[in-house]
């Protein structure tokens, strides 16, 4: 009895024990430093020797709002513009792999293969094939199919070219698992009533896989609209994003308060986008998708 | 992401479809699977240009890659650490990304059994914490960590590494082996200790065997994300230079030949080794289907 009544305890014990460590260092090194950014950004740092106090300064928000709209106007539109790009991409082969492919783990494997590039090297690579008298448009300039003055670096385009290609494992593997997903009896039925084969991909076979969609649209668009090193390597001087702002701010300028306002925000919208993704699907589904 | 390095060791039923309803497969059946390559191979070419220009000669006195090929030369292997300042890049690299999938893959495991096998109070909330740890931008999560260590006054070098990269992959082992324990029949466990061994003994001959090959997957991804990581080291560093953090300092002055000689090292490794996990896999997955028919799901 004694005994019995300890293993039970010990049951109830068990998954803290287990979840502990991990939590522990999530808890110190995630949240507490998320907690941090925000008192940060309400407080005032002396320029020289670096000391904050808290002020409770909410004006850090408005002021970097409207000092860098055009920063956040252009991650918006390049870390969008890449997440649809993505999307229409990735949909296809995601639908492909899931319903027709053989070897599924293979081509799996095939689009993490990036992933085994240090990110860095990848986005040097895409400077090499962009530059003006690089491989691909150096050949077509010498074939005359491009005018010579034609360059694609250190434009918008290049920047949302490089995020598209960097983040699209991100947005192919939650299609790819809410398409997998999908119980090819419920298609069966949607052709045993008559359904075209347009009609039950239309209404059957998008409709469940909206949550994977919603998914792959936060882990694209989010990550993207913070990145700077698209912008950084590909995007030239005048085309920078927010990013380069919190990492300038932080680490040429030491303004602290600002990059964390700004850092926040960039969290806020994140955390507003998996509020709407609970509120509209449900918040039992999402980690499903990671 | 926990898909990938996950085969179902069900045999997939729902891949096997007639195709199509008459015998000759029209045109559009091809459709797909030549547009699926066409997206593999524009993912491929960044790759192929760092191979490819790793064996590009250079006349120049300081050697640097250049946009022209120039011949082919198996000079900068041979001299892959010729470079001063990168190989100890690489080998702090190394060093930190080994360190950070041994903490993350110890402690990731530990909390995927606790929620695959437990119900308890936080349970939802954990989870939410990893969806947002994974979701989180990378920028946020460099710079919340350097407010945190300067409001700490803890100083930025290895250990401040170690600490982020540890914080960044600790969701996706979680996730991994989450995915591989939930497929996992607790059966199997219950049949052990039925048969007298204690819970250690049914932990070790058990459950470790059968989730080993998650526990790996999750591993190989903290790894390649430690050695990947550009953004949050490049916050957290203090003066200490990983690889990536390296090369990214090169490219104003020109990258040497010998950063992409050890990147399709890193690379063939990555990749061996991810095919290895994939052909043991398949054959378990064999192992398993042969005694019984394969089955039909449904």
């Amino acid at each position: 009895m004694e005994r019995r009544r300890g293993t039970r305890k010990g049951k109830r014990l068990a998954p803290y024990l287990l979840g502990a460590p991990a939590a522990i260092w999530l808890g110190v090194f995630f949240l507490v430093p998320l907690v941090t950014m925000m008192s940060l950004s309400l407080q005032r740092c002396d320029s020289v020797t670096l000391a904050c106090r808290m002020i409770w300064h909410f004006g850090e928000f408005p002021e970097q709002v409207s000092q860098f709209r055009p920063f956040f106007m252009r991650s918006l539109y390049y870390a969008g513009s890449a997440t649809v790009i993505d999307l229409l991409v990735s949909f296809p082969i995601a639908y492909w792999i899931a319903f027709r492919a053989k070897r599924k783990n293979f081509f799996l494997l095939m689009l993490l293969l990036p992933f085994f590039v240090s990110f860095v090297i990848r986005t040097i690579s895409w400077q090499f094939l962009l530059s003006d008298q690089g491989i691909l448009l150096g050949t077509l300039k010498n074939l005359h199919l491009l005018p010579e003055n034609f360059h694609v670096l250190a434009t918008g385009t290049a920047v949302i070219a490089g995020i598209a290609y960097n983040f699209l494992p991100f947005t192919a593997l939650p299609l790819y698992v809410s398409l997998e997903r999908i119980d090819p009896h419920v298609l069966e039925a949607a052709h045993d009533l008559y359904a075209s084969r347009r009609a039950a991909f239309a209404k059957v076979t998008i409709p469940l896989a909206v949550p994977g969609i919603f998914a792959a649209f936060l882990l694209t668009f989010v990550p993207g609209a913070g990145d700077y090193l698209n912008a950084q390597i590909l995007g030239g001087t005048s085309n920078g994003m927010i990013g380069n702002v919190i990492q300038n701010k932080f680490l040429v300028f030491f303004d602290y308060p600002a990059a964390s306002a700004l850092s926040a925000i960039l969290m806020g919208v994140m955390l507003i986008g998996i509020a709407a993704y609970a509120k509209v699907l449900g918040s039992r589904t999402i980690e499903e998708y990671i | 992401m926990s898909t990938v390095t996950e085969a179902p060791v069900a045999p997939a039923a729902a891949t096997e479809r007639p195709p199509a309803r008459g015998t000759r497969r029209r045109w559009t059946y091809f459709v797909l699977p030549i547009y699926s390559a066409g997206v593999v191979l524009y993912l491929l070419i960044p790759i192929a240009v760092m191979i490819l220009y790793s064996f590009n000669q250079s006349r120049s006195h300081l050697p640097q890659v250049t946009f022209n090929w120039q011949g082919f030369t198996t000079q900068w292997y041979k001299e892959w650490n010729q470079v001063p300042g990168l190989t100890p890049a690489f080998f702090l690299s190394l060093r930190l990304g080994i360190s950070a999938t041994l903490i993350s893959t110890v402690i990731g495991t530990l909390l995927a059994l606790a929620l695959v096998r437990y119900r308890f109070v936080g349970k939802g909330v954990g989870e939410q914490v990893l969806f947002l740890n994974i979701a989180a931008p990378e920028i946020v999560l460099g710079s919340s960590l350097l407010g945190f260590f300067i409001t700490i006054n803890l100083s930025t070098g290895f250990v401040t590494l170690l600490i982020s990269h540890v914080m960044f992959s600790v969701a996706y082992v979680a996730i991994t082996v989450r995915a591989r324990l939930s497929v996992f029949d607790p059966m199997l466990e219950q049949a052990a200790q039925d048969l007298g061994a204690t819970p250690w003994a049914t932990f070790r001959k058990v459950t470790l065997p059968l989730i080993a090959p998650g526990i790996m997957a999750g591993a190989l991804m903290a790894f390649a994300l430690s050695i990947d990581d550009f953004v949050t080291s490049n916050f957290v560093s203090g003066n200490v230079l990983t690889f990536p953090l390296w090369v990214y300092g090169a490219v104003k002055v020109g990258i040497p030949p010998q950063v992409f000689v050890l990147g399709t090292f890193i690379f063939s490794v990555g990749v061996l080794i991810a095919i290895m996990t994939l052909v043991n896999q398949g054959r378990r997955a064999r192992q398993l289907a042969k005694p019984a028919k394969p089955a039909r799901a449904g």
